[in-house]
């Protein structure tokens, strides 16, 4: 059975160095491969599913363990010289974000195979997103701290290129601004990584997690779980190392955006559960009021970022910060409520905020433009379909009880009520009280998002005079609010002109020709369809019976605090 | 302190151990025939080939002598062949008698490493010459001699010989610099480095004598015992050093200094850009690979060799030059925009990369006790045999036992565990970046055939143009940045990392990880052009690839000719078969970094 992790990294690598063969020069062919790849590696996936679901063990010598220990374990030595094994296993853990890798990927190919980026190359997209999901999928299957790391990095790269080459206007910029930090993020971990190879003298996740921090001095936790949970958070990412995010999710490419905040933000938090909080208890014990007050913090600004945006997708990317700052309270409480509310989170957030870029990334293939004021509100009227799954995608994300982004949430709440004993319950309280308030400003954003977008009448096409009269005005209003410069030049900017450039950035001219007309917009198109109701019916799923994933955490998580905790 | 005055002064008749010095004999027979060739050859069109050929040959032919030695040395008594020993009537110790030339593992590593650079670097010269602005003989025979020098250094344990056999790796290299006929670029630069190169020989002899008069001896062991002040340990050695720690200071930061200039280190790293620029690329590629290599044993040599005693002075010094060195290469390489220049800043900052772990040694000795604990943790992965692992768990690292290590085999030649381990983490980092440097070397070669600035710019778009130098050069490229897919350079940062953080030198770890940032920086950068759509004007006959619609247009690029796939030219094909030869390397050293760690731990 360990076979199947390894074929679960080993499939989109082939994957993509066979995209190598000049054979899939042919235009569509690529994409097609890639679909078949990411779908193997998806029917994968649910065989590991199926293969965890089967009673503890009966699993054969690979597996076993305890409950809510690491199944279909793999350990083949690979570089002795630096006590690295390619050591591979899923617990209930890394099992949902595994499956979301999987299928979020699946569904991007899926969605590519209609929708191309602008910036052609087909086959170099596909090439890089397989490499892309042979770093996600690794870095969740990873058990020695290295190859965590070394798979850890393996995104980087791709998603240099996905940004930089299939971008928008700003790509070059946004994709240096994320490499670079997202790699001073990943230095620092690797410090903290080694510090803990130093003191513990052994790289095997699983016995670091069974000995609790033990033999470590409380002063080389407490340093390793800074320099980890710095690297980490850059990448989750955490007030106030999130300057890159937007950016590099704005000028993303939809496929680009949805797997970056679909994914790579989870690895950050995943690192948390997995590495900074078992590994280093007492290091966590300390700096766990630091982390949840920036993660509160997170909470506050990223929605106050969230109702200065014009561009909706910038605005999505800036709930990501709030969004990971509840997964982040969650851990910080070291409660097995509070980790357990993360992984929810984690997962819920990867689904709708998947789904959020999807939309996004159709509205502006249709209207040329993500701003909210150009849009010009009435898309349900316009097109019904795609402001329906807007609204739907937006009331999940803030957080609507029923559906799957109210459990997180709550359940981090519900963790900041009564933190581990040793931390300072007032604090933790007055956290509670700020994320609260904080779902309450999601709220508000969103909402305003879905009034000015979805509802009201459709007014005038924007490439008439008129409405660009009227973004002057709004472009003004957005400086005085400190809106950044650009933002609000590109507003001012001759309407006429901007509409020709967006059009050749998307490439899809047709489609941008037809949306002048009030009648001719084209509404959710079958693929999109096939895309996006996975999700939708996940999100339903998961915030209907939230125990279908609480079920598979929870085992895991009481094996990193230990048995004496109490699991609702 | 016996008088030793070295071979002078008996008539003493002198076993010569021909087996041991095989592989830089090869290298001078080789040099010998070239010219003897090159002189009597008559000089028709397919000459040059031929005399490339027959280096090309005496290189291979050391490297596979050098591979035979590494083999047979396991089988060996001791574990290396000596030769140029001091004679017992000379006042040599019964079991340990002060050898010139000892091919260690340590040697037959640096040998190796050397002589599979040098055969690169012979092929790109074959490309190189192919212009004909050149002396064909002359050229192949200072390569070779230059090679010979960088041969010998690993393997000579006298200070004597280390100077000598520098100066034999640098003075040729003057000659190849300038060998191309009224370029004013290249005079200009052999002219520097000559200068440069003038006063670091005269500051590191000023050192090294410096040394020889406070110990009376030259040979590196004896060095060592001198300044471990016999089998005192601890307060009373420094006691016993009383009277001279000003001096053997000063002299160790002349030999450092000597040394520093070599490998370009701060503050000796100014003449780089220009002598990298003005040169010839395989002579860029030899100074940036070979040269560097040879700079770096005769300083690991002389530093974790003779001066171990002396750690808690040289390294906070290696330590400092370190963080400024990959500091300073960084930042300059920022702002360039000529490719050679790019890498030659990007090789100083490199060699900042490799002189940290050996700051890490040192304050893994000098430490206190609680930095001794990784460091014993450490020295449990290695894999056992070595030297390391048995010394160092006993954790006394003034130990006398200690100094016995010179008969062991492995790289931890001073026999100490966390000098041991650092030098074989410099060691490991070398090699990694010889075989990333000499992919993009070789790929600038071959691009610089067509484009003779050189810029930057004029990568643009080389992915599309010709796919595999485009992508062989980004793969070298990203392995320097030491980021996946380039495994190789992450493993290369990871050991380097290990060592550092496991010396509980947090400041230079985190100088370390700022610069890794700013390293990628100008390397993804460069990356990034060569993935970039080419200029809109280029014509596309082929339809399957779409025209990027925002696409930058950068009008001042002259393309010479749209073809896809160059049908290469035949000078091309040897600095090809260079480039094929070093992608392979660094392929294998990403998958199985294992091979690099094993030959030198």
């Amino acid at each position: 059975m360990g076979r199947l992790l390894i074929a679960l990294v080993a499939v989109p690598l082939l994957g993509a160095a066979a995209l190598t063969m000049p054979a899939f020069r042919t235009r569509g062919r690529a994409v097609a491969f890639g679909t078949a790849v990411s779908g193997l590696v998806l029917a994968l996936t649910l065989a590991a599913v199926a293969a965890f679901a089967l009673p503890y063990g009966q699993d054969g010598p690979t597996g076993g363990g305890p409950d809510g220990g690491m199944r279909l374990q793999t350990d083949l030595p690979w570089i002795p010289g630096l006590d690295l094994r390619f050591h591979l296993g899923v617990d209930g853990i890394s099992l949902p974000l595994v499956v979301l890798t999987a299928l979020l990927t699946f569904l991007c190919f899926v969605h590519l195979t209609r929708h191309p980026p602008a910036g052609g190359r087909q086959r170099a997209l596909v090439c890089t997103l397989l490499v892309l999901e042979v770093g996600m999928i690794g870095t969740f299957l990873a058990l020695d701290l290295l190859l965590f790391f070394v798979f850890f990095e393996v995104v980087l790269v791709p998603m240099y290129f996905v940004i930089a080459l299939w971008g928008g206007t700003e790509r070059r910029a946004a994709a240096v601004k994320f490499i670079l930090y997202t790699l001073l993020g990943s230095a620092v971990l690797l410090i903290g990584l080694l510090v803990v190879w130093a003191q513990a003298g052994t790289l095997d996740m699983v016995a670091l997690a069974e000995r609790r921090g033990a033999g470590m001095p409380r002063s080389a936790q407490i340093l390793a779980f800074l320099a980890i949970g710095a690297g980490l958070a850059v990448k989750t990412p955490m007030w106030p190392l999130h300057t890159w995010l937007p950016d590099a999710h704005t000028e993303a490419p939809t496929v680009g955006s949805v797997l970056l905040a679909g994914v790579l933000l989870k690895m950050g938090s995943y690192g948390f559960a997995r590495v900074a909080i078992p590994m280093l208890p007492e290091g966590a014990a300390a700096l766990a009021p630091w982390l949840g007050a920036l993660a509160v913090v997170g909470i506050i600004y990223g929605s106050l970022a969230c109702l200065a945006q014009r561009d909706i997708k910038r605005m999505i990317a800036y709930s990501s910060v709030g969004h990971m700052g509840f997964v982040l309270l969650g851990f910080a409480t070291l409660t097995p409520v509070g980790m357990n509310a993360a992984l929810f989170g984690n997962v819920a957030h990867g689904l709708i905020t998947g789904l959020l870029f999807f939309l996004v990334g159709a509205v502006k293939e249709r209207y040329g433009t993500a701003d909210m004021a150009r849009l010009g509100g009435g898309m349900l009227g316009r097109m019904p379909h795609l402001g329906s799954l807007l609204t739907f995608a937006c009331i999940a994300s803030l957080g609507l009880p029923g559906l799957a982004g109210f459990w997180g949430e709550m359940l981090a709440l519900l963790g900041a009520f009564r933190p581990a004993a040793g931390l300072p319950r007032p604090l933790f309280l007055v956290f509670m009280a700020v994320g609260g308030a904080g779902t309450v400003l999601t709220a508000a954003y969103f909402l305003r998002l879905l009034s000015r977008v979805t509802h009201g009448v459709h007014r005038a096409a924007p490439s008439e005079p008129e409405a660009a009269a009227g973004h002057g005005v709004v472009g003004a209003r957005a400086v005085e609010q400190g809106v950044p410069a650009r933002t609000a030049g590109e507003a001012a900017g001759i309407g006429g002109d901007e509409r020709a450039g967006d059009a050749g950035e998307i490439g899809g001219t047709g489609e941008t020709g037809q949306v002048g007309g009030t009648g001719g917009a084209v509404d959710v198109t079958a693929r999109e369809w096939a895309a996006w109701v996975p999700l939708v019916v996940l999100i339903v799923l998961l915030g209907l019976w939230p125990k279908t994933l609480l079920a598979v955490t929870t085992p895991a998580v009481q094996a990193v605090f230990g048995p004496g905790m109490v699991v609702p | 302190m016996s008088s030793v005055l070295g071979n002078g002064a008996p008539p003493v008749i002198q076993a010569i151990d021909y087996v041991a010095i095989a592989a830089p004999l090869t290298l001078v027979i080789a040099a010998g025939l070239v010219l003897v060739l090159d002189a009597f050859l008559p000089h028709r069109p397919g000459m040059g080939r031929t005399l490339g050929l027959v280096a090309l040959g005496g290189v291979l032919a050391a490297l596979a002598v050098v591979v035979v030695q590494t083999v047979a040395g396991t089988h060996l008594p001791n574990g290396a062949r000596r030769t140029f020993c001091v004679p017992s009537s000379l006042g040599a110790t019964a079991d340990a008698g002060s050898c010139s030339f000892v091919a260690d593992r340590f040697a037959l590593v640096f040998a190796g490493l050397v002589l599979a650079a040098g055969a690169v670097i012979v092929l790109l010269s074959m490309t190189e010459l192919a212009g004909g602005r050149i002396p064909v003989g002359e050229w192949h025979f200072l390569l070779l001699a230059a090679l010979t020098g960088a041969v010998l250094l690993p393997a000579s344990r006298d200070l004597i010989m280390l100077v000598v056999s520098l100066e034999l790796v640098s003075l040729p290299v003057f000659a190849l610099i300038g060998l191309r006929r009224y370029d004013g670029r290249a005079a200009e630069a052999a002219l520097k480095l000559f200068l440069v190169s003038v006063v670091s020989t005269a500051i590191m002899l000023f050192g090294v004598s410096l040394l020889y008069g406070m110990t009376g001896s030259v040979h590196l062991d004896r060095l060592a015992r001198a300044y471990e002040a016999g089998p005192a340990i601890g307060a009373a050695a420094v006691a016993a050093a009383g009277p001279e720690p000003a001096v053997t200071t000063v002299a160790i930061v002349l030999v450092v200094a000597g040394f520093a200039f070599k490998i370009a280190a701060v503050p000796f790293h100014t003449w780089a850009g220009d002598v990298y620029q003005g040169s010839p690329v395989p002579v860029a590629a030899l100074l940036s690979v070979v040269s560097k290599a040879a700079g770096f044993a005769g300083l690991i040599l002389v530093l974790t060799t003779a001066l171990p005693g002396r750690a808690g002075v040289w390294a906070p010094i290696v330590a400092v030059v370190a963080a400024l060195t990959m500091t300073a290469g960084n930042v300059l390489a920022i702002q360039q925009r000529h490719a050679v220049r790019l890498l030659a800043w990007s090789s100083v900052a490199q060699s900042g990369y490799i002189l940290t772990p050996l700051a890490a040694a040192a304050s893994m000795r000098a430490g206190s006790s609680g930095a001794a604990l990784p460091g014993a943790a450490l020295s449990g992965t290695l894999p056992p045999g070595t030297a390391l692992s048995g010394t160092a768990l006993s954790g006394t690292a003034l130990s006398d036992t200690a100094l016995s290590g010179t008969a062991l085999p492995g790289i931890g030649t001073p026999g100490e565990d966390g000098i041991g381990g650092a030098a074989a983490a410099s060691i490991a980092y070398l090699v990694f970046y010889a075989a990333m440097n000499l992919t993009a070397f070789a790929i600038v070669m071959i691009v610089s055939r067509r484009h003779g600035r050189n810029e930057i710019d004029d990568y643009r778009g080389l992915v599309r143009r010709s796919p595999a130098a485009g992508l062989a050069l980004a793969f070298s490229l990203v392995c320097l940045a030491g980021l996946p897919p380039g495994l190789a350079g992450l493993f290369a940062k990871i050991v380097v990392f290990r060592e550092v953080v496991g010396a509980g030198l947090g400041w230079l770890a985190v100088v370390m990880a700022v610069n890794t940032v700013i390293g990628l920086y100008y390397y993804i950068a460069w990356t990034a052009r060569l993935f970039a759509a080419k200029t809109t004007g280029e014509s596309r006959t082929v339809p399957a690839v779409p025209a990027g619609a925002g696409a930058p247009v950068v009008p001042g690029t002259p393309e010479v000719r749209g073809v896809r796939e160059p049908g290469f030219a035949v000078p091309v094909i040897p600095a090809v078969v260079a480039a094929g030869a070093a992608v392979l390397v660094t392929v294998v050293f990403s998958i199985a970094p294992q091979v690099v760690l094993s030959a030198v731990g």
